[in-house]
């Protein structure tokens, strides 16, 4: 069994001794650049018949590095796994660095293979259940502290920091007055459009201002403008939180003394809670105007008559009552983009995931809520 | 092979946003020598290492790797140079999503031949050479930092680079770990010959490992001194680096 083999600059020559031993001569450069062809060409030779002995001659090796050392290690298991005997000759100064580098007379047959490890079953049931158990414990516990803070900052209003809460509401509340408006002036219009198509039948044109209004202050004009700021405000809030965590930033803080919900939470939760109604009576002054646009343009109601059945249709409690639930809203949108911030445990892609279920959990709960006051309202 | 020069940094100006950082330095570095940048906290030295490896552009002046001015904007010059350099971050600089081995055999897969089932013990191999068996399927956030920076190390050499830059490689470590990773350097420098730029402060490994080094000066932008650090430590012109090498504090930076 003698062969040649041509790659780059590196050849090997085999041949047989008496007792179905093997030396291989390895010519020119065993490296990086050679050894994935000879390592792939000898490993399949040798794995059909395990020679006795393998002999492996280096002095014609004009460069060798840790990855030439490998294509030995790999030789030297294959053939230890057979019971084989492996030897290197004619080694060069350097080479024996090399060797010594990768430690390489610590490997041998019995060389533990990582391979990741598989969950049984139940213990991947176990695990989740902990998990999620761990989750409710720290939701509780992050409810409580954010609760308890707030009501602390409502009897010392010092230990709320202003400068950060007017920040955030520029950030989260004016800045955000763009997209609501244009979305809930298109909402308006929309629901204008296709509830026309309705009432011209019966010719209850001017009812269109009162479902226009009726429908957006009481329910969609919260919701919508919840769902936008949890999807901007939620998410930027979890990153923001989420890389402190991770970067140990809010370790830092608690450490100076500083309690991170108050010190981050608060002003937060109470920005929020403070542009979220605001932006809500953007949302529905919007979105009639929407309606309004229609309204004029296509059912031919003077802009009067619309304004007037507006303002008729509408009662305080309406308007109340929109403006509670956005409140609600507005705390349940900061509650969960600090918790799933404070939550994050790891790297960038802990971050991520922080942000994307702060905004789902987000619109969930907002949705749920939103359920739940309906129902206990028809109970009113 | 001995002599020749493999990295030329000729006239380089930097600015770091409009702070002049470095100011017209030139110097060489020899294939297969150790060279040890140093200098004061926030003198330059990581930024110079980041235009070194093309990371950013300098201001004026030129680098040229192995015959590639990185420089030029001409990308494939740039593709082939980044391919013959491996580099360590500050803080390692894992991917997070990666465990240790994913990390190691990210380059290792993708820009080489070796067979799929050996790749494997091949990064159980890299990591084990900085003294991190075991820990193959950690995450980069479950382990301590001087844990990230030798797998840092294992990924940055995982290719075998001709030109190895380390930014502070011994730094944050213990100094059992510190001393191995010395030891490392000078086994691969020695075995393989790979050429190393590393920037540092720690005076023990400078000692240890250093063959040369260029001291950077906060004050005039310039290159303070260059030279075997046991010589400089005697017989430099400059008192701030004898004091730098003695460990002295300082009146002499005016």
């Amino acid at each position: 069994m003698t062969g040649i083999n041509n790659t780059q600059t590196c050849r090997y020559k085999i041949s047989e001794t008496d007792n179905n031993g093997i030396i291989v001569y390895f010519i020119g450069e065993l490296s990086i650049d050679t050894s994935a062809s000879i390592l792939s060409e000898l490993i399949i030779l040798f794995k059909k018949d395990i020679p006795s002995s393998l002999i492996i001659d280096l002095g014609n090796v004009t460069y060798f590095d840790d990855f030439g050392a490998f294509v030995l290690i790999e030789l030297k298991k294959t053939v230890n796994k057979g019971k084989g005997v492996f030897s290197i000759v004619n080694s060069g100064d350097k080479t024996k660095d090399v060797l010594s580098l990768v430690d390489f007379d610590s490997y041998g047959s019995d060389l533990p293979v990582f391979k990741k490890r598989r969950k049984n079953i139940f213990v991947g049931i176990g695990e989740a259940t902990i998990n999620e158990a761990n989750n409710i414990k720290f939701m509780v516990s992050f409810l409580g502290s954010l609760t308890l803070s707030m009501i602390h900052v409502l009897f010392h209003p010092k230990s709320l920091r202003v400068d950060d809460t007017i920040t955030l509401m520029q950030k989260n509340g004016v800045d955000a007055l763009p997209i609501v408006a244009l979305i809930s002036f298109l909402l308006g219009l929309i629901m204008a459009f296709m509830s026309s198509i309705q009432l011209q039948q019966f010719g209850a044109n001017i009812y269109v201002a009162s479902l226009v209004a009726l429908a957006m202050v009481s329910e969609l004009g919260p919701i919508m403008t919840a769902i936008v700021v949890a999807g901007r405000t939620g998410s930027s809030y979890a990153a923001e939180i989420g890389t402190m965590q991770v970067s140990e930033e809010i370790d830092a803080l608690f450490s100076m003394g500083f309690n991170p919900t108050l010190f981050l939470g608060v002003p937060r939760t109470f920005a929020l809670m403070i542009v979220l109604p605001l932006l809500t009576i953007f949302s529905d002054i919007f979105a009639i105007l929407g309606g309004l646009v229609v309204g004029v343009f296509i059912l031919g109601l003077t802009p009067n008559s619309y304004i007037m059945q507006t303002i008729e249709t509408l009662s305080l409690l309406e308007i109340t009552w929109g403006f509670l639930k956005s409140l609600i809203f507005a705390f349940i949108v900061a509650c969960v983009g600090c918790f799933r911030g404070f939550q994050a445990r790891g790297g960038a892609s802990a971050v991520g995931n922080a942000a994307t279920s702060a905004v789902v959990s987000g619109i969930f709960l907002i949705i749920l809520f939103d359920s739940i006051i309906a129902v206990i309202r028809s109970y009113w | 092979m001995r002599d020749e020069k493999i990295i030329s940094v000729i006239d380089l100006i930097i600015f770091y946003g409009d702070d002049l950082i470095l100011d017209n330095i030139s110097f060489e570095v020899i294939e297969g020598e150790i060279l040890v940048i140093l200098g004061t906290s926030g003198c330059g030295k990581s930024t110079l290492l980041r235009q070194m490896v093309g990371l950013s552009h300098p201001w004026a002046g030129k680098i040229i790797i192995d015959g590639n001015e990185i420089t030029s904007r001409d990308e494939e010059a740039f593709n082939r140079t980044i391919r013959k350099i491996g580099i360590l971050f500050q803080s390692g600089a894992l991917i997070g999503s990666m465990t240790l081995a994913e990390n190691v055999a990210l380059p290792i897969i993708e820009f080489t031949d070796i067979p799929v089932q050996s790749v494997e013990n091949l990064v159980k191999m890299k990591l084990s050479m900085v003294g991190l068996t075991g820990y193959e399927n950690h995450l980069p956030s479950e382990i301590s930092g001087g844990m990230k920076k030798r797998a840092g190390l294992a990924r940055a050499m995982a290719l075998n680079p001709k030109i190895l830059f380390l930014d502070e490689p011994t730094a944050g470590l213990d100094p059992v770990i510190a001393a191995e990773i010395d030891e490392l350097i000078l086994g691969i420098n020695r075995s393989i010959g790979t050429t190393m730029v590393i920037v540092t402060h720690e005076l023990d490994s400078i000692f240890k490992v250093a063959q040369r080094v260029i001291m950077l000066d906060s004050i005039t932008k310039g290159i303070l001194d260059e030279g075997d650090p046991r010589d400089l430590k005697m017989n430099s012109s400059e008192p701030f680096v004898r004091q730098f090498f003695n460990r002295q504090a300082g009146s002499a930076k005016k």
